[in-house]
Protein backbone atom coordinates (compact mmCIF):
# COMPACT_ATOMS: atom_id res chain seq x y z
CA UNK A 1 0.00 0.00 0.00
CA UNK A 2 1.22 3.48 -0.88
CA UNK A 3 -1.13 6.14 0.36
CA UNK A 4 -1.03 9.78 -0.74
CA UNK A 5 -2.83 12.05 1.71
CA UNK A 6 -3.65 15.71 1.18
CA UNK A 7 -5.68 18.32 2.99
CA UNK A 8 -6.47 21.94 2.05
CA UNK A 9 -9.40 22.56 4.41
CA UNK A 10 -7.41 24.81 6.74
CA UNK A 11 -4.62 27.36 6.12
CA UNK A 12 -2.27 24.36 5.92
CA UNK A 13 -1.58 22.95 2.47
CA UNK A 14 -0.34 19.57 3.57
CA UNK A 15 0.69 16.40 1.72
CA UNK A 16 2.05 13.09 2.99
CA UNK A 17 2.98 9.69 1.70
CA UNK A 18 2.34 6.61 3.85
CA UNK A 19 3.28 2.99 3.11
CA UNK A 20 0.77 1.36 5.45
CA UNK A 21 3.09 1.29 8.42
CA UNK A 22 4.68 4.72 8.53
CA UNK A 23 4.85 8.19 7.00
CA UNK A 24 7.53 8.24 4.31
CA UNK A 25 7.51 11.96 3.58
CA UNK A 26 5.44 14.97 4.47
CA UNK A 27 5.17 18.56 3.33
CA UNK A 28 3.27 21.50 4.80
CA UNK A 29 2.91 25.14 3.80
CA UNK A 30 0.80 27.49 5.89
CA UNK A 31 -0.81 30.06 3.61
CA UNK A 32 -4.55 30.53 3.66
CA UNK A 33 -4.68 32.26 0.30
CA UNK A 34 -2.48 30.18 -1.99
CA UNK A 35 -3.80 26.63 -1.79
CA UNK A 36 -4.12 26.47 -5.55
CA UNK A 37 -0.51 27.45 -6.22
CA UNK A 38 1.04 25.41 -3.41
CA UNK A 39 -0.64 22.01 -3.59
CA UNK A 40 0.78 20.46 -6.77
CA UNK A 41 4.39 21.51 -6.04
CA UNK A 42 3.93 20.05 -2.54
CA UNK A 43 2.74 16.74 -4.00
CA UNK A 44 5.74 16.70 -6.32
CA UNK A 45 8.13 17.51 -3.48
CA UNK A 46 6.68 14.82 -1.22
CA UNK A 47 6.91 12.13 -3.89
CA UNK A 48 10.48 13.16 -4.65
CA UNK A 49 11.46 13.09 -0.99
CA UNK A 50 10.17 9.53 -0.74
CA UNK A 51 11.97 8.61 -3.95
CA UNK A 52 8.81 7.52 -5.70
CA UNK A 53 6.28 8.77 -8.22
CA UNK A 54 2.54 9.25 -8.42
CA UNK A 55 2.02 6.15 -10.57
CA UNK A 56 3.13 3.99 -7.62
CA UNK A 57 0.41 5.36 -5.32
CA UNK A 58 -2.40 2.88 -4.54
CA UNK A 59 -4.84 5.04 -2.58
CA UNK A 60 -5.63 8.74 -2.20
CA UNK A 61 -6.85 10.15 1.11
CA UNK A 62 -8.26 13.66 1.27
CA UNK A 63 -9.49 15.84 4.11
CA UNK A 64 -13.11 16.69 3.30
CA UNK A 65 -13.30 19.62 5.72
CA UNK A 66 -15.17 21.32 7.13
CA UNK A 67 -13.24 24.29 5.82
CA UNK A 68 -13.52 27.56 3.91
CA UNK A 69 -14.83 26.53 0.51
CA UNK A 70 -12.35 27.90 -1.97
CA UNK A 71 -9.32 26.24 -0.43
CA UNK A 72 -11.19 23.08 0.49
CA UNK A 73 -12.14 22.48 -3.15
CA UNK A 74 -8.50 22.58 -4.28
CA UNK A 75 -7.70 19.43 -2.32
CA UNK A 76 -10.92 17.66 -3.20
CA UNK A 77 -10.75 18.26 -6.95
CA UNK A 78 -7.05 17.37 -6.98
CA UNK A 79 -7.72 14.11 -5.14
CA UNK A 80 -10.67 13.24 -7.36
CA UNK A 81 -8.72 13.95 -10.54
CA UNK A 82 -5.69 11.94 -9.38
CA UNK A 83 -8.04 9.08 -8.61
CA UNK A 84 -9.66 9.26 -12.03
CA UNK A 85 -6.37 9.56 -13.92
CA UNK A 86 -4.72 6.70 -12.06
CA UNK A 87 -7.79 4.52 -11.60
CA UNK A 88 -7.27 4.24 -7.84
CA UNK A 89 -9.69 4.75 -4.91
CA UNK A 90 -10.12 8.16 -3.27
CA UNK A 91 -11.06 8.12 0.43
CA UNK A 92 -12.37 11.03 2.47
CA UNK A 93 -11.69 11.76 6.13
CA UNK A 94 -13.03 14.56 8.29
CA UNK A 95 -10.28 17.16 8.63
CA UNK A 96 -11.04 17.58 12.34
CA UNK A 97 -10.44 13.83 12.86
CA UNK A 98 -6.89 14.24 11.56
CA UNK A 99 -6.21 17.02 14.05
CA UNK A 100 -7.73 14.96 16.89
CA UNK A 101 -5.55 12.00 15.94
CA UNK A 102 -2.45 14.22 15.96
CA UNK A 103 -3.49 15.58 19.37
CA UNK A 104 -3.64 12.02 20.66
CA UNK A 105 -0.12 11.41 19.44
CA UNK A 106 0.92 14.59 21.25
CA UNK A 107 -0.42 13.12 24.49
CA UNK A 108 -3.99 14.35 24.78
CA UNK A 109 -6.45 11.69 25.92
CA UNK A 110 -9.87 13.31 26.10
CA UNK A 111 -12.55 14.31 26.12
CA UNK A 112 -11.71 17.44 24.15
CA UNK A 113 -12.91 19.64 21.31
CA UNK A 114 -11.19 20.38 18.00
CA UNK A 115 -11.86 23.82 16.55
CA UNK A 116 -10.60 25.32 13.30
CA UNK A 117 -11.06 28.83 11.92
CA UNK A 118 -14.30 29.14 9.97
CA UNK A 119 -13.80 32.91 9.48
CA UNK A 120 -16.71 35.32 10.09
CA UNK A 121 -15.96 34.99 13.84
CA UNK A 122 -17.01 31.35 13.80
CA UNK A 123 -15.27 28.00 14.26
CA UNK A 124 -15.74 24.60 12.70
CA UNK A 125 -15.74 22.15 15.59
CA UNK A 126 -16.44 18.66 16.84
CA UNK A 127 -16.29 16.97 20.23
CA UNK A 128 -14.15 13.89 20.88
CA UNK A 129 -14.30 11.40 23.75
CA UNK A 130 -10.79 10.33 22.82
CA UNK A 131 -8.50 11.01 19.84
CA UNK A 132 -10.15 8.28 17.78
CA UNK A 133 -13.74 8.81 18.81
CA UNK A 134 -15.68 11.78 17.54
CA UNK A 135 -19.04 12.06 19.28
CA UNK A 136 -20.66 14.97 17.41
CA UNK A 137 -21.12 15.77 13.76
CA UNK A 138 -18.81 18.58 12.59
CA UNK A 139 -20.56 21.93 12.96
CA UNK A 140 -19.99 25.67 12.56
CA UNK A 141 -20.80 28.11 15.38
CA UNK A 142 -19.73 31.19 17.28
CA UNK A 143 -17.22 30.04 19.94
CA UNK A 144 -19.16 31.74 22.75
CA UNK A 145 -22.31 29.79 21.85
CA UNK A 146 -20.40 26.52 22.33
CA UNK A 147 -18.69 27.21 25.59
CA UNK A 148 -21.04 29.26 27.73
CA UNK A 149 -23.05 26.35 29.12
CA UNK A 150 -22.92 24.97 25.59
CA UNK A 151 -21.98 21.52 24.26
CA UNK A 152 -18.24 21.81 24.96
CA UNK A 153 -18.26 23.89 28.16
CA UNK A 154 -15.23 23.16 30.30
CA UNK A 155 -13.47 20.95 27.77
CA UNK A 156 -9.90 21.45 26.59
CA UNK A 157 -9.86 22.79 23.02
CA UNK A 158 -7.22 22.38 20.35
CA UNK A 159 -6.63 23.68 16.84
CA UNK A 160 -6.28 27.11 15.26
CA UNK A 161 -9.91 27.93 16.12
CA UNK A 162 -9.20 27.43 19.82
CA UNK A 163 -6.01 29.47 19.60
CA UNK A 164 -7.87 32.25 17.83
CA UNK A 165 -10.56 32.53 20.54
CA UNK A 166 -8.75 31.51 23.75
CA UNK A 167 -11.13 33.57 25.88
CA UNK A 168 -14.07 31.51 24.69
CA UNK A 169 -12.59 28.12 25.57
CA UNK A 170 -11.95 26.84 29.10
CA UNK A 171 -8.51 25.46 28.40
CA UNK A 172 -6.23 25.52 25.37
CA UNK A 173 -3.43 23.06 26.19
CA UNK A 174 0.01 23.86 24.87
CA UNK A 175 2.10 21.55 22.72
CA UNK A 176 -0.93 20.50 20.71
CA UNK A 177 -1.22 20.69 16.91
CA UNK A 178 -2.49 23.99 15.56
CA UNK A 179 -2.85 22.93 11.94
CA UNK A 180 -3.79 19.83 10.03
CA UNK A 181 -0.99 17.42 9.19
CA UNK A 182 -1.42 15.13 6.21
CA UNK A 183 0.93 12.72 7.98
CA UNK A 184 -1.58 12.34 10.82
CA UNK A 185 -4.43 12.10 8.33
CA UNK A 186 -2.56 9.39 6.41
CA UNK A 187 -1.75 7.42 9.57
CA UNK A 188 -5.37 7.57 10.67
CA UNK A 189 -6.54 6.46 7.23
CA UNK A 190 -4.02 3.62 7.10
CA UNK A 191 -5.17 2.37 10.50
CA UNK A 192 -8.83 2.55 9.52
CA UNK A 193 -8.26 0.86 6.17
CA UNK A 194 -6.22 -1.89 7.88
CA UNK A 195 -9.22 -2.53 10.14
CA UNK A 196 -11.43 -2.74 7.09
CA UNK A 197 -13.31 0.42 8.01
CA UNK A 198 -15.18 2.32 5.37
CA UNK A 199 -13.96 5.92 5.00
CA UNK A 200 -16.05 8.86 3.83
CA UNK A 201 -16.82 9.62 0.19
CA UNK A 202 -14.52 12.43 -1.02
CA UNK A 203 -17.22 15.09 -0.88
CA UNK A 204 -16.92 18.51 0.75
CA UNK A 205 -18.30 19.31 4.20
CA UNK A 206 -19.27 22.92 3.56
CA UNK A 207 -21.68 23.19 6.52
CA UNK A 208 -22.89 26.53 5.20
CA UNK A 209 -25.21 27.31 2.37
CA UNK A 210 -23.67 29.37 -0.41
CA UNK A 211 -23.97 33.12 -0.04
CA UNK A 212 -26.51 33.62 -2.73
CA UNK A 213 -28.35 36.85 -2.41
CA UNK A 214 -31.21 37.25 -4.80
CA UNK A 215 -30.60 40.57 -6.53
CA UNK A 216 -32.96 43.27 -5.29
CA UNK A 217 -36.19 43.48 -7.25
CA UNK A 218 -36.23 45.61 -10.32
CA UNK A 219 -35.89 49.19 -9.22
CA UNK A 220 -38.13 51.81 -10.75
CA UNK A 221 -35.84 54.29 -12.45
CA UNK A 222 -38.43 56.74 -13.71
CA UNK A 223 -38.34 59.92 -11.64
CA UNK A 224 -41.69 60.31 -9.90
CA UNK B 1 -3.60 14.16 -39.50
CA UNK B 2 -2.47 11.84 -36.74
CA UNK B 3 0.57 13.95 -35.86
CA UNK B 4 -1.49 16.99 -34.98
CA UNK B 5 -1.54 17.63 -31.23
CA UNK B 6 -4.24 15.84 -29.25
CA UNK B 7 -5.24 18.17 -26.41
CA UNK B 8 -7.86 18.11 -23.68
CA UNK B 9 -9.14 21.50 -22.52
CA UNK B 10 -10.90 22.42 -19.27
CA UNK B 11 -13.04 25.53 -18.88
CA UNK B 12 -14.58 26.65 -15.56
CA UNK B 13 -14.47 30.45 -15.71
CA UNK B 14 -18.20 30.94 -15.13
CA UNK B 15 -21.15 28.56 -14.78
CA UNK B 16 -20.29 25.94 -17.41
CA UNK B 17 -18.00 23.03 -16.62
CA UNK B 18 -16.57 22.38 -20.07
CA UNK B 19 -14.18 19.66 -21.18
CA UNK B 20 -13.26 19.46 -24.85
CA UNK B 21 -10.86 17.35 -26.83
CA UNK B 22 -9.37 18.38 -30.17
CA UNK B 23 -6.78 17.05 -32.55
CA UNK B 24 -5.23 20.11 -34.15
CA UNK B 25 -8.17 21.88 -35.78
CA UNK B 26 -10.53 18.94 -35.46
CA UNK B 27 -13.16 18.82 -32.74
CA UNK B 28 -13.40 15.36 -31.16
CA UNK B 29 -15.47 16.05 -28.05
CA UNK B 30 -17.26 18.95 -26.39
CA UNK B 31 -18.74 17.91 -23.04
CA UNK B 32 -20.46 20.61 -21.01
CA UNK B 33 -22.23 20.47 -17.64
CA UNK B 34 -24.07 23.67 -16.89
CA UNK B 35 -25.28 24.97 -13.54
CA UNK B 36 -27.39 27.65 -15.23
CA UNK B 37 -30.65 26.25 -13.81
CA UNK B 38 -29.31 26.65 -10.28
CA UNK B 39 -28.66 30.34 -10.96
CA UNK B 40 -31.92 31.14 -12.70
CA UNK B 41 -33.85 31.85 -9.51
CA UNK B 42 -31.18 34.38 -8.52
CA UNK B 43 -31.35 36.18 -11.86
CA UNK B 44 -27.61 35.87 -12.37
CA UNK B 45 -24.63 33.60 -11.80
CA UNK B 46 -23.87 33.10 -8.10
CA UNK B 47 -20.12 32.43 -7.85
CA UNK B 48 -20.23 30.01 -4.92
CA UNK B 49 -23.03 27.99 -6.51
CA UNK B 50 -20.98 27.80 -9.72
CA UNK B 51 -17.83 26.69 -7.89
CA UNK B 52 -19.66 23.94 -6.02
CA UNK B 53 -21.16 22.69 -9.26
CA UNK B 54 -17.72 22.65 -10.96
CA UNK B 55 -16.33 20.39 -8.24
CA UNK B 56 -19.25 17.96 -8.64
CA UNK B 57 -19.10 17.92 -12.42
CA UNK B 58 -15.35 17.94 -13.06
CA UNK B 59 -14.36 14.28 -13.16
CA UNK B 60 -17.61 13.04 -14.78
CA UNK B 61 -17.26 15.69 -17.51
CA UNK B 62 -13.63 14.72 -18.21
CA UNK B 63 -14.69 11.09 -18.51
CA UNK B 64 -17.61 11.94 -20.75
CA UNK B 65 -15.32 13.91 -23.08
CA UNK B 66 -12.80 11.06 -23.33
CA UNK B 67 -15.57 8.62 -24.13
CA UNK B 68 -17.12 10.96 -26.71
CA UNK B 69 -13.74 11.46 -28.40
CA UNK B 70 -12.90 7.76 -28.27
CA UNK B 71 -9.34 8.45 -27.14
CA UNK B 72 -7.32 7.24 -24.18
CA UNK B 73 -6.04 9.79 -21.69
CA UNK B 74 -2.55 8.41 -22.17
CA UNK B 75 -2.63 9.46 -25.85
CA UNK B 76 -3.08 13.15 -25.03
CA UNK B 77 -0.23 15.51 -25.91
CA UNK B 78 -1.21 18.13 -23.36
CA UNK B 79 -3.82 19.47 -20.98
CA UNK B 80 -5.05 23.05 -21.43
CA UNK B 81 -7.09 25.01 -18.92
CA UNK B 82 -8.61 28.46 -18.63
CA UNK B 83 -6.26 30.30 -16.26
CA UNK B 84 -8.37 33.47 -16.48
CA UNK B 85 -10.09 35.84 -16.70
CA UNK B 86 -13.24 34.70 -14.89
CA UNK B 87 -14.69 34.03 -11.44
CA UNK B 88 -11.75 33.34 -9.12
CA UNK B 89 -13.24 30.43 -7.18
CA UNK B 90 -14.65 28.83 -10.30
CA UNK B 91 -11.38 29.12 -12.22
CA UNK B 92 -9.52 27.56 -9.31
CA UNK B 93 -11.48 24.31 -9.57
CA UNK B 94 -10.58 23.91 -13.24
CA UNK B 95 -6.95 24.94 -12.80
CA UNK B 96 -6.50 22.52 -9.88
CA UNK B 97 -8.11 19.69 -11.83
CA UNK B 98 -6.03 20.38 -14.93
CA UNK B 99 -2.81 20.39 -12.93
CA UNK B 100 -3.68 17.12 -11.21
CA UNK B 101 -4.67 15.52 -14.52
CA UNK B 102 -1.58 16.69 -16.37
CA UNK B 103 0.70 15.69 -13.51
CA UNK B 104 -0.87 12.26 -13.11
CA UNK B 105 -0.62 11.58 -16.85
CA UNK B 106 2.86 13.06 -17.20
CA UNK B 107 1.68 15.59 -19.81
CA UNK B 108 2.47 19.30 -20.21
CA UNK B 109 0.00 21.81 -18.76
CA UNK B 110 -1.06 24.94 -20.66
CA UNK B 111 -2.84 27.67 -18.73
CA UNK B 112 -4.54 29.75 -21.41
CA UNK B 113 -6.59 32.93 -21.71
CA UNK B 114 -10.35 32.59 -21.89
CA UNK B 115 -10.75 35.41 -24.42
CA UNK B 116 -8.07 34.10 -26.78
CA UNK B 117 -9.78 30.69 -26.52
CA UNK B 118 -13.07 32.24 -27.68
CA UNK B 119 -11.24 33.39 -30.82
CA UNK B 120 -9.22 30.23 -31.41
CA UNK B 121 -12.28 27.97 -31.28
CA UNK B 122 -13.15 29.11 -34.79
CA UNK B 123 -10.27 26.98 -36.08
CA UNK B 124 -12.45 23.97 -35.27
CA UNK B 125 -15.21 25.38 -37.48
CA UNK B 126 -13.51 27.26 -40.31
CA UNK B 127 -9.90 26.05 -40.31
CA UNK B 128 -6.73 28.04 -39.53
CA UNK B 129 -7.30 31.59 -38.32
CA UNK B 130 -6.19 34.23 -40.78
CA UNK B 131 -3.33 36.30 -39.39
CA UNK B 132 -4.24 38.82 -38.28
CA UNK B 133 -7.81 38.12 -37.20
CA UNK B 134 -10.16 40.81 -35.95
CA UNK B 135 -12.40 39.43 -33.22
CA UNK B 136 -15.56 40.76 -31.63
CA UNK B 137 -16.25 38.91 -28.38
CA UNK B 138 -19.66 39.45 -26.85
CA UNK B 139 -21.17 37.58 -23.92
CA UNK B 140 -22.56 38.09 -20.44
CA UNK B 141 -19.04 38.64 -19.19
CA UNK B 142 -17.25 40.43 -22.00
CA UNK B 143 -17.62 42.84 -24.91
CA UNK B 144 -14.28 43.38 -26.63
CA UNK B 145 -12.74 44.12 -29.96
CA UNK B 146 -9.42 42.31 -30.29
CA UNK B 147 -6.79 42.21 -32.99
CA UNK B 148 -4.91 38.92 -33.03
CA UNK B 149 -1.82 38.77 -35.27
CA UNK B 150 -0.89 35.48 -33.55
CA UNK B 151 -3.43 33.88 -31.25
CA UNK B 152 -0.70 32.13 -29.23
CA UNK B 153 1.48 35.15 -28.57
CA UNK B 154 0.05 38.44 -29.76
CA UNK B 155 -3.48 39.57 -28.95
CA UNK B 156 -4.15 43.29 -28.80
CA UNK B 157 -7.17 44.94 -27.20
CA UNK B 158 -8.63 47.66 -29.42
CA UNK B 159 -11.68 48.39 -27.31
CA UNK B 160 -14.04 47.00 -24.73
CA UNK B 161 -17.11 47.91 -22.76
CA UNK B 162 -16.68 50.74 -20.30
CA UNK B 163 -19.62 49.55 -18.20
CA UNK B 164 -21.90 46.53 -18.76
CA UNK B 165 -21.15 43.59 -21.04
CA UNK B 166 -23.60 43.20 -23.92
CA UNK B 167 -24.98 39.94 -22.55
CA UNK B 168 -25.48 41.56 -19.16
CA UNK B 169 -27.69 44.20 -20.81
CA UNK B 170 -29.78 41.40 -22.35
CA UNK B 171 -30.17 39.78 -18.91
CA UNK B 172 -31.16 43.03 -17.28
CA UNK B 173 -33.71 43.99 -19.90
CA UNK B 174 -35.16 40.48 -19.77
CA UNK B 175 -35.53 40.89 -16.02
CA UNK B 176 -37.28 44.25 -16.43
CA UNK B 177 -39.64 42.63 -18.92
CA UNK B 178 -40.11 39.62 -16.57
CA UNK B 179 -38.80 37.22 -19.22
CA UNK B 180 -36.41 35.22 -16.99
CA UNK B 181 -32.71 34.36 -17.07
CA UNK B 182 -30.62 34.15 -19.19
CA UNK B 183 -32.06 37.00 -21.23
CA UNK B 184 -30.30 36.59 -24.58
CA UNK B 185 -32.21 33.67 -26.11
CA UNK B 186 -35.66 34.81 -24.96
CA UNK B 187 -35.22 38.40 -26.18
CA UNK B 188 -33.94 37.08 -29.50
CA UNK B 189 -37.05 34.90 -29.85
CA UNK B 190 -39.57 37.54 -28.84
CA UNK B 191 -37.87 40.21 -30.96
CA UNK B 192 -38.74 38.23 -34.10
CA UNK B 193 -42.34 39.42 -33.72
CA UNK B 194 -41.36 43.01 -33.05
CA UNK B 195 -40.35 46.07 -35.04
CA UNK B 196 -36.66 46.94 -34.60
CA UNK B 197 -37.39 50.54 -35.61
CA UNK B 198 -40.39 50.99 -33.31
CA UNK B 199 -38.43 52.79 -30.60
CA UNK B 200 -35.23 54.76 -31.19
CA UNK B 201 -33.08 53.65 -28.26
CA UNK B 202 -29.68 55.36 -27.85
CA UNK B 203 -26.49 54.04 -29.45
CA UNK B 204 -23.82 54.43 -26.76
CA UNK B 205 -20.38 55.87 -27.57
CA UNK B 206 -21.09 56.49 -31.24
CA UNK B 207 -20.53 60.23 -31.28
CA UNK B 208 -17.69 61.72 -33.33
CA UNK B 209 -15.58 62.35 -30.23
CA UNK B 210 -16.26 59.01 -28.53
CA UNK B 211 -13.69 56.21 -28.35
CA UNK B 212 -14.06 54.48 -31.70
CA UNK B 213 -13.84 50.90 -30.44
CA UNK B 214 -15.18 51.09 -26.89
CA UNK B 215 -18.72 50.10 -25.98
CA UNK B 216 -21.23 51.29 -23.42
CA UNK B 217 -24.51 49.51 -22.75
CA UNK B 218 -25.40 51.06 -19.41
CA UNK B 219 -27.09 54.11 -20.90
CA UNK B 220 -29.07 51.93 -23.30
CA UNK B 221 -30.15 49.67 -20.46
CA UNK B 222 -31.35 52.65 -18.41
CA UNK B 223 -33.13 54.19 -21.39
CA UNK B 224 -35.01 50.95 -22.10
CA UNK B 225 -35.94 50.52 -18.43
CA UNK B 226 -37.19 54.12 -18.23
CA UNK B 227 -39.22 53.71 -21.37
CA UNK B 228 -40.87 50.58 -19.96
CA UNK B 229 -41.52 52.24 -16.60
CA UNK B 230 -43.09 55.25 -18.24
CA UNK B 231 -45.48 52.96 -20.12
CA UNK B 232 -46.33 51.09 -16.93
CA UNK B 233 -46.75 54.31 -14.96
CA UNK B 234 -49.16 55.55 -17.61
CA UNK B 235 -51.13 52.33 -17.24
CA UNK B 236 -50.37 51.34 -20.81
CA UNK B 237 -49.43 47.89 -21.99
CA UNK B 238 -45.72 47.40 -22.69
CA UNK B 239 -45.18 46.24 -26.31
CA UNK B 240 -42.71 43.53 -25.29
CA UNK B 241 -41.87 42.40 -28.84
CA UNK B 242 -41.20 45.94 -30.09
CA UNK B 243 -39.14 46.81 -27.03
CA UNK B 244 -37.11 43.59 -27.42
CA UNK B 245 -36.56 44.13 -31.14
CA UNK B 246 -35.60 47.79 -30.75
CA UNK B 247 -33.27 47.10 -27.83
CA UNK B 248 -31.63 44.21 -29.67
CA UNK B 249 -31.27 46.38 -32.77
CA UNK B 250 -29.43 49.06 -30.78
CA UNK B 251 -26.98 46.48 -29.41
CA UNK B 252 -26.38 44.74 -32.76
CA UNK B 253 -26.05 48.07 -34.57
CA UNK B 254 -23.33 49.40 -32.29
CA UNK B 255 -21.40 46.12 -32.11
CA UNK B 256 -21.29 45.49 -35.84
CA UNK B 257 -20.71 49.13 -36.78
CA UNK B 258 -17.64 49.34 -34.54
CA UNK B 259 -16.30 45.92 -35.54
CA UNK B 260 -16.51 46.69 -39.24
CA UNK B 261 -14.91 50.07 -38.69
CA UNK B 262 -12.03 48.42 -36.80
CA UNK B 263 -11.49 46.00 -39.70
CA UNK B 264 -11.40 48.88 -42.19
CA UNK B 265 -9.11 51.02 -40.02
CA UNK B 266 -6.65 48.17 -39.46
CA UNK B 267 -6.85 46.81 -42.99
CA UNK B 268 -8.08 43.42 -41.80
CA UNK B 269 -10.34 41.47 -44.14
CA UNK B 270 -11.63 38.87 -41.66
CA UNK B 271 -13.98 39.39 -38.73
CA UNK B 272 -14.55 36.66 -36.17
CA UNK B 273 -17.48 36.94 -33.74
CA UNK B 274 -17.52 34.82 -30.61
CA UNK B 275 -19.04 34.65 -27.13
CA UNK B 276 -22.58 33.75 -26.11
CA UNK B 277 -24.17 36.82 -27.71
CA UNK B 278 -22.77 35.70 -31.10
CA UNK B 279 -25.70 33.27 -31.08
CA UNK B 280 -28.07 36.25 -31.39
CA UNK B 281 -29.80 36.01 -34.75
CA UNK B 282 -30.04 39.76 -35.34
CA UNK B 283 -26.35 40.30 -34.55
CA UNK B 284 -25.45 37.56 -37.00
CA UNK B 285 -27.70 38.90 -39.76
CA UNK B 286 -26.53 42.49 -39.39
CA UNK B 287 -22.87 41.42 -39.22
CA UNK B 288 -23.31 39.35 -42.37
CA UNK B 289 -24.82 42.27 -44.28
CA UNK B 290 -22.31 44.84 -43.13
CA UNK B 291 -19.31 42.57 -43.67
CA UNK B 292 -20.51 41.72 -47.15
CA UNK B 293 -20.93 45.41 -47.95
CA UNK B 294 -17.39 46.09 -46.71
CA UNK B 295 -15.78 43.10 -48.43
CA UNK B 296 -14.96 41.44 -45.12
CA UNK B 297 -15.16 37.68 -44.59
CA UNK B 298 -17.25 36.91 -41.52
CA UNK B 299 -16.47 33.89 -39.36
CA UNK B 300 -18.92 32.91 -36.65
CA UNK B 301 -18.69 29.45 -35.06
CA UNK B 302 -21.85 27.44 -34.39
CA UNK B 303 -23.66 28.63 -31.23
CA UNK B 304 -22.45 25.75 -29.04
CA UNK B 305 -18.84 26.76 -29.74
CA UNK B 306 -19.62 30.45 -29.10
CA UNK B 307 -20.78 29.95 -25.53
CA UNK B 308 -18.21 28.91 -22.93
CA UNK B 309 -16.94 25.39 -23.56
CA UNK B 310 -13.87 23.20 -23.13
CA UNK B 311 -13.26 22.71 -26.84
CA UNK B 312 -12.19 26.33 -27.24
CA UNK B 313 -9.61 25.88 -24.50
CA UNK B 314 -8.40 22.67 -26.12
CA UNK B 315 -8.22 24.47 -29.49
CA UNK B 316 -5.92 27.14 -28.10
CA UNK B 317 -3.92 24.53 -26.18
CA UNK B 318 -3.41 22.56 -29.40
CA UNK B 319 -2.17 25.70 -31.11
CA UNK B 320 0.27 26.28 -28.23
CA UNK B 321 1.61 22.75 -28.68
CA UNK B 322 1.78 23.10 -32.47
CA UNK B 323 3.77 26.34 -32.19
CA UNK B 324 6.08 25.04 -29.47
CA UNK B 325 4.99 27.52 -26.81
CA UNK B 326 6.27 26.94 -23.28
CA UNK B 327 4.10 24.93 -20.92
CA UNK B 328 2.89 26.34 -17.61
CA UNK B 329 4.44 25.63 -14.22
CA UNK B 330 2.86 23.44 -11.53
CA UNK B 331 2.26 26.52 -9.39
CA UNK B 332 0.09 28.11 -12.11
CA UNK B 333 -2.45 30.49 -10.54
CA UNK B 334 -6.06 31.01 -11.40
CA UNK B 335 -6.00 34.71 -12.34
CA UNK B 336 -9.47 36.26 -12.32
CA UNK B 337 -8.15 39.34 -14.15
CA UNK B 338 -5.64 37.74 -16.53
CA UNK B 339 -4.95 40.43 -19.16
CA UNK B 340 -6.12 39.70 -22.67
CA UNK B 341 -2.59 40.42 -23.84
CA UNK B 342 -1.44 37.17 -22.19
CA UNK B 343 -2.78 34.39 -24.46
CA UNK B 344 -1.19 31.87 -22.13
CA UNK B 345 0.74 31.71 -18.88
CA UNK B 346 4.12 30.12 -19.59
CA UNK B 347 6.41 28.87 -16.84
CA UNK B 348 8.44 31.98 -15.93
CA UNK B 349 11.50 29.75 -15.41
CA UNK B 350 11.27 28.34 -18.91
CA UNK B 351 12.29 31.62 -20.55
CA UNK B 352 15.37 32.26 -18.47
CA UNK B 353 16.72 28.75 -18.09
CA UNK B 354 16.04 26.89 -21.30
CA UNK B 355 17.81 28.89 -23.97
CA UNK B 356 18.75 25.78 -25.86
CA UNK B 357 15.08 24.94 -26.15
CA UNK B 358 13.93 28.37 -27.25
CA UNK B 359 16.32 28.38 -30.21
CA UNK B 360 14.01 26.02 -31.98
CA UNK B 361 11.43 28.83 -32.12
CA UNK B 362 13.63 31.47 -33.69
CA UNK B 363 11.62 31.27 -36.84
CA UNK B 364 8.45 32.18 -34.98
CA UNK B 365 10.05 35.13 -33.31
CA UNK B 366 11.27 36.61 -36.57
CA UNK B 367 7.79 36.17 -37.91
CA UNK B 368 6.24 37.96 -34.96
CA UNK B 369 8.57 40.91 -35.25
CA UNK B 370 7.76 41.49 -38.87
CA UNK B 371 4.07 41.28 -38.10
CA UNK B 372 4.42 43.73 -35.24
CA UNK B 373 5.96 46.20 -37.65
CA UNK B 374 2.91 45.98 -39.82
CA UNK B 375 0.68 47.24 -37.04
CA UNK B 376 3.03 49.49 -35.13
ZN1 LIG C 1 -16.64 33.49 -22.28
Amino acid sequence: MLLLALDTATPAVTVALHDGSEVLAESADIDARRHGELLLPAVHRTLRAAGTELAEVTDIVVGVGPGPYTGLRVGLVTAATFGAALGIPVHGLCTLDGIAYAAGRAGLTGPFVVATDARRKEVYWARYDDPLTRVTEPAVDHPADLTEAGPVAGLPAIGAGALLYPAAFAEVPSGMPEHQSAGALASLAAAKLARGEELLPPRPLYLRRPDAKVPANYKVVTPK
Amino acid sequence: MADEPLVLGIETSCDETGVGIVRGHTLLADAVASSVDEHARFGGVVPEVASRAHLEAMVPTIQRALKEAGVAASDLDGIAVTAGPGLAGALLVGVSAAKAYAYALGKPLYGVNHLASHICVDQLEHGPLPEPTMALLVSGGHSSLLLAPDITSDVRPLGSTIDDAAGEAFDKIARVLHLGFPGGPVIDRIARDGDPDAIAFPRGLTGPRDAAYDFSFSGLKTAVARWIEAKRAAGEEVPVADVSASFQEAVADVLTRKAVRACKDEGVDHLMIGGGVAANSRLRALAERRCEDAGITLRVPRPKLCTDNGAMVAALGAEMVARGRSASAWDLSADSSLPVTDPHVPDPEAHTHSHAHSHTHDHDHVHELSRKNLYA
